[in-house]
């Protein structure tokens, strides 16, 4: 049951990257697929008994906030340049 | 006691190293004493072993340096003294060192002295390897190096472009040749194992035949020596080479090095003797190039040209006393002609140094009473080479016409009719010139003339030790001294009894010659040119050479200029080695282009990659699981 949740938020949320252009929408869907993730891990943990997974979420927590707290200023030093928060905007950044 | 044959060969090195390094910083009084210096204690040291050599009896051997060994044969710098390489030194370091003292007052006014000896000295390295060297590679080290020496030297004034040309044309020339020099080389390598010269002559002299042909070896060496010594097909580069200074001229381009050649058979006649189809090519080649040369100098207008072409025709003769066999003949002929061309080259060297440069004979004459020690070792040279008795010219000429005639070993009438007439053309070619230059009125420019005089001592002294040379030199029977080494060709019984009348008759031809000249020149230009306007084509066939130089840019220069054009560069280098390479960046280009269409920039496009990406793996885990 708890599973069945898990998959769902995981591809709800990329599915949302896919498709959706705003670039914090984008953002909020990743941190859905993490935590789709997360739960998923502390479900094998409490059916399998062992603290491994629980542990790897804690992990998963601090990478998570780091990962936020460089990309949202990233996000905002964009808007800054083009006033838009659509991703399809910024494809001249690529190589 | 060690002999010095190393320090004979070594010391014009060591002089050119000083002279080259240090030459233009310590002055004229320093480059003259190491220049000439060095070449006279080697010229003392020959002496030394020529005496060693005489009352010993047995060749002095020395080896310098060990210089590879490669499985079972040592390659070795050694140096072998024999009465043969002991004439062909002492010519060498004797003609070399006067003619270094009269370069001392020749270049005393260049820019480039040290430089000047620095090579002279050079060459004279290299010439002694050649002469001393024990074995064929040690004499081609020699050989390759005595042609560095005289490319540097014929385009000694390389700001002149016409005179860079001609260095190039001869270093390119001697190249032909050189490789026919290698691939005989080789052959004789391959049969012997050893390059040693003493020891192939033995093989050949002694023991079975050996298992490669004679013939076919001798005639590769001949290429090379048909090279370095300006016979036909390979004589265009000596008239050309006259670019560079006069003693350069009378050095190397009359007195030693294109007699290499000749000494380079001479030293094999060993294999030679065993090959009579190389043989009969030498003398037919000595005898065509003596003929032909002969009959262009009798048209050229410049001195040193008439000179060059002169030594070409000399040459000639000595290839013919080489082609019949008589050896030690061939190198008397280079003995005398190395002091009479010297003395001939040296005093044109006067005369041009006298005039201020100027080099064409019809703006001469009347100059016998202005330089009149020029005038006099000019004329006894003169003499010497047209075979007027009893000069040293006379000796070693008749010589060669009596074995043309005589030997069994090819001569022939028919041989010696071409070779008496090419001497009779010698005679009236050398008078000409002596006579236009010299004895006739003056046809200077009012300037020019105004400004004659008599060279310093340093010259005319070489002159006068050149003349007395030429004079005396053919008392000396060198090919009887030669003999135990060099043996004489066998002589028919029948012919003996024309030997009296021949000998006069070579006399009559020089007196001949002579008379021709006079007669023709005695006056001026006059009689000459209207010869000339009777026989108007075949004067211009003689004054263009033959259009040899014509011929070979022709058949030669244009078709290699048209493949290097059109196979090389525009196929070869364009279309397949820049083509290849172009496409190949142009097939770079394409692939990343279309490649490059994937990375658009859109996020959304790259998570659907990853995803597909993912589910790949997955599907593929999932059938390997």
């Amino acid at each position: 049951m708890l599973l069945a949740l898990s998959i769902a938020m995981f591809a709800l949320g990329l599915l949302g990257v896919i498709i959706r252009r705003n670039l914090l929408v984008m953002l909020m869907c990743m941190e859905l697929m993490l935590n789709a993730v997360n739960l998923s891990l502390v479900t094998f943990a409490q059916q399998t008994g062992t603290a491994a997974g629980a542990v790897l979420v804690f992990l998963i927590f601090v990478v998570a906030a780091a990962e936020i707290a460089v990309a949202i200023p990233i996000v905002l030093l964009l808007v800054r340049q083009k006033r838009t928060l659509a991703a399809d905007a910024y494809t001249d950044l690529k190589g | 006691m060690p002999h010095p044959l190393t320090l004979i060969v070594v010391l014009p090195l060591v002089g050119f190293v000083l002279n080259g390094l240090l030459g233009n910083r310590l002055g004229k009084p320093f480059v003259t004493a190491v220049g000439c210096g060095l070449p006279i204690l080697s010229f003392l040291l020959a002496i030394k072993c020529f005496v060693d050599l005489s009352t010993g009896g047995v060749p002095l051997m020395e080896t310098a340096y060990t210089w590879a060994r490669i499985g079972g044969s040592t390659f070795e710098i050694a140096f072998y003294f024999d009465r043969l390489s002991a004439v062909m030194t002492l010519i060498v370091t004797g003609v070399g060192s006067v003619i270094h003292v009269y370069s001392t007052g020749y270049m005393h006014e260049d820019k480039s002295f040290a430089r000047f000896f620095a090579y002279l000295n050079l060459f004279l390295f290299f010439m002694l390897s050649l002469v001393l060297g024990r074995s064929l590679l040690v004499l081609f080290v020699g050989w390759e190096g005595v042609g560095l020496a005289s490319y540097l030297l014929i385009g000694f004034w390389f700001e002149d472009p016409v005179n860079a040309r001609a260095g190039k044309k001869a270093f390119v020339t001697n190249r032909i040749g050189d490789a026919g020099f290698l691939l005989g080389m080789f052959l004789l390598y391959w049969a012997f194992g050893t390059l040693d010269m003493d020891k192939i002559n033995a093989a050949f002299t002694g023991g079975p035949a050996p298992a490669i042909s004679a013939s076919l070896a001798g005639i590769l060496l001949f290429i090379g020596a048909s090279g370095k010594s300006a016979q036909i097909p390979l004589h265009v580069w000596l008239p050309d080479a006259m670019a560079g200074p006069t003693p350069v001229s009378a050095l190397i381009h009359a007195a030693t090095m294109v007699t290499a050649g000749v000494y380079l058979v001479a030293r094999m006649s060993g294999l030679y003797l065993h090959a009579p189809e190389a043989s009969a090519v030498v003398t037919v080649i000595g005898a065509a190039t003596a003929f032909f040369a002969a009959t262009i100098a009798v048209t050229q207008t410049d001195i040193k040209k008439v000179l060059a072409y002169s030594t070409v025709s000399q040459l000639g003769f000595m290839f013919v006393a080489l082609g019949v066999g008589a050896y030690g003949v061939g190198i008397f002929h280079v003995y005398t002609h190395a002091f009479f061309k010297a003395c001939l080259f040296l005093g044109a060297g006067s005369v041009i140094h006298a005039l201020a440069g100027e080099q064409d004979i019809r703006k001469m004459g009347g100059l016998a009473k202005r330089i009149p020690i020029t005038f006099w070792t000019f004329a006894i040279a003169t003499a010497a080479i047209a075979g007027i008795p009893p000069l040293a010219g006379f000796f070693s000429k008749d010589e060669i016409l009596w074995y043309a005639f005589a030997s069994s070993a090819g001569g022939s009438p028919l041989l010696w009719a071409v070779m008496a007439a090419t001497a009779l053309m010698t005679a009236f070619y050398m008078f000409r010139l002596l006579w236009l230059v010299f004895l006739t009125p003056s046809r200077m420019e009012p300037e020019v003339e105004h400004h004659v005089h008599e060279s310093p001592l340093s010259m005319t002294g070489v002159l006068m030790i050149l003349a007395v040379l030429s004079a005396v030199g053919g008392f000396f029977a060198l090919p009887h001294f030669l003999e135990g080494l060099l043996p004489l060709p066998k002589l028919p019984e029948t012919v003996h009894h024309f030997e009296k009348p021949l000998l006069i008759l070579s006399v009559v031809i020089a007196a001949t010659g002579l008379a021709g000249a006079w007669y023709v020149f005695g006056a001026g230009l006059e009689r000459s040119s209207g010869l000339a306007r009777r026989f108007a084509s075949m004067h211009r066939t003689l004054s263009n050479k033959y259009y040899v130089d014509e011929a070979y840019e022709l058949f030669i220069g244009r078709p290699l200029v048209w493949i290097s054009d059109w196979v090389f560069l525009r196929l070869g280098d364009r279309v397949l080695l820049d083509g290849s390479l172009n496409g190949m960046a142009r097939l770079a280009q394409r692939a990343a282009g279309v490649l490059g269409r994937v990375q658009t920039g859109s996020l959304h496009r790259y998570v659907f990659f990853v995803l597909l990406g993912s589910l790949a793996a997955l599907a593929w885990s999932f059938r390997h699981g």
